[in-house]
């Protein structure tokens, strides 16, 4: 399964969805996804790659990762899968 | 100052997930008290525990509640829902914007501290799962009360070990005596039957490997047990003005400290606390026909315990009932008085007195009538409810027949 495949497996059982109804442009908000929510999909992500996902949920604009969209979380998750190999 | 009466009970033990179970199994003297299923028990030179059996979350708690509830607030949620059901109210408006929570407990989330000390010591890892804290905190089952009940008044938790729930009850009945709250849910919740929570206690060497046997002279310890009991205190004129059913109306409550001993009972304190709760209560002494003890089946405890009886009550403790419950449901800890609560009421309203079971032989030194083994059939107009925990603090309550 590829990384992008994964993320959204994570992302659509977090928001209780189909793989199939989360898109690249959707947000976590769209979604239903909140603080939480949010949280808890990133710890779910960590541990599906073993990776450290610097994300601070006291300043998550402020964080290196950008959260705004299923795209962004993918390409960031991608980077830092790419880094770690 | 208002009178205050309890509407609604319920409760999940060893003894039954539910108040009716929990009175049948109290009347015939079953003993819920059994090997322990938790992981790596074959560690534990205490194998044995007051544990629910057969409590099944599925459809109970959807998958979120679930990656969010401890064992300790899933069980405080099963019961509170109980006892807000039989109290027939619902909390909207200005109810709602008075009416609180204050629970009981000593370890809180526990479970989830067990689990995730594992991961981070035992199995090295070095992330845990985002939920941990909000999970294992204090106060989360008061917390997750109010917000599935939308109780929006004075909400707390009170952590005083094995008193934890007698307090939390007497802030409770505080709150409407005063009439600050027209109704408080309260109680007490404890899940410690996991290895670190059963390893902590194995270390102070007061445990029995064998049965929890209080007032019984071959006594060898306390045994654990879990669960929760809620109630609904309500105000009495609200209660009676929409037509609700009262269990018992709760008197008087006292409070003490030994200010001695971390873990060495006191017979000063807790008289102390036992003779306050009938002043609270305006009750003579001989007003009381049972009393459900603190009786943990240790040594020191059923001793003491019996020796401040026989102070505050003088020669009327030779004519009342005192029996201790523990022996069938095991001590809850902090959530132990809230369940006890429940023999109470059963005293006052169903005039049956729970036995202490596993009692074999009798001790000088516990010299009353402790409703050996089998349930008694007895009018009670007012019963007491002893909670002395380590530390020396002290809480009695004092309920009364309606």
């Amino acid at each position: 399964m590829s990384v992008k495949d994964k993320i959204i497996e994570i992302i659509a059982e977090q928001a209780v969805l189909e793989p199939s109804d989360v898109t690249m442009e959707s947000t976590l908000e769209d979604l239903g996804i909140d603080s939480l929510g949010l949280v808890e999909s990133i710890f779910a992500i960590e541990e599906a790659f073993d990776i450290s996902v610097p994300f601070n949920a006291n300043e998550p604009t402020e964080s290196d990762f950008d959260i705004s969209s299923v795209a962004t979380i993918i390409a960031g998750i991608e980077k830092l899968v790419a880094e770690q190999a | 100052m208002k009178r205050v009466v309890i509407t609604g009970a319920g409760t999940i033990n060893a003894l039954g997930h539910n108040v009716a179970d929990t009175w049948t199994a109290m009347k015939e003297g079953k003993c819920g008290i059994g090997p322990m299923d938790v992981r790596d028990v074959d560690r534990l030179a205490i194998k044995i525990g007051g544990q629910v059996h057969g409590f099944e979350t599925e459809g109970l708690f959807n998958r979120q509640q679930m990656a969010l509830y401890d064992r300790f607030t899933q069980f405080a949620l099963v019961a509170a829902r109980e006892a807000i059901a039989q109290s027939g109210l619902s909390f909207s408006g200005e109810l709602a914007a008075k009416a609180g929570v204050v629970m009981g407990t000593s370890g809180g989330g526990m479970q989830t501290l067990d689990e995730n000390y594992r991961t981070v010591y035992e199995d090295g890892k070095n992330r845990v799962h985002p939920f941990v804290v909000p999970k294992l905190m204090n106060n989360a089952a008061a917390s997750h009360i109010s917000m599935e009940f939308n109780l929006k008044g004075p909400s707390f938790t009170v952590a005083t070990a094995c008193a934890s729930s007698n307090h939390a009850m007497a802030q409770a009945f505080q709150l409407v005596r005063c009439g600050m709250a027209p109704a408080m849910v309260t109680g007490g919740a404890e899940s410690m039957l996991c290895f670190g929570g059963v390893k902590a206690w194995e270390g102070l060497r007061v445990m029995s490997k064998d049965g929890c046997r209080p007032f019984s002279a071959n006594r060898n310890g306390m045994v654990q047990g879990e669960g929760a009991g809620v109630f609904v205190f309500e105000e009495y004129e609200h209660a009676k003005a929409r037509g609700a059913e009262i269990l018992a109306e709760v008197a008087g409550f006292a409070m003490s400290s030994d200010a001695a001993d971390i873990v060495m009972p006191s017979k000063q304190g807790a008289a102390r606390a036992i003779s306050g709760a009938l002043a609270d209560a305006k009750l003579n002494a001989s007003d009381v026909g049972y009393i459900n003890a603190h009786g943990t089946g240790t040594a020191a405890n059923d001793k003491t315990e019996c020796a401040a009886v026989a102070d505050v009550f003088g020669p009327h403790a030779d004519n009342l009932m005192i029996s201790s419950t523990k022996s069938m449901h095991g001590h809850l800890i902090g959530g132990t008085g809230a369940v006890e609560l429940l023999a109470c009421i059963m005293a006052l309203k169903e005039g049956v007195i729970a036995p202490t079971v596993g009692y074999e032989e009798p001790d000088p030194e516990c010299a009353l009538d402790v409703v050996p083994n089998e349930a008694r059939e007895a009018k009670v107009d007012a019963v007491l409810s002893n909670a002395f925990a380590f530390g020396g603090l002290n809480a009695v309550l004092a309920l009364r027949a309606v």
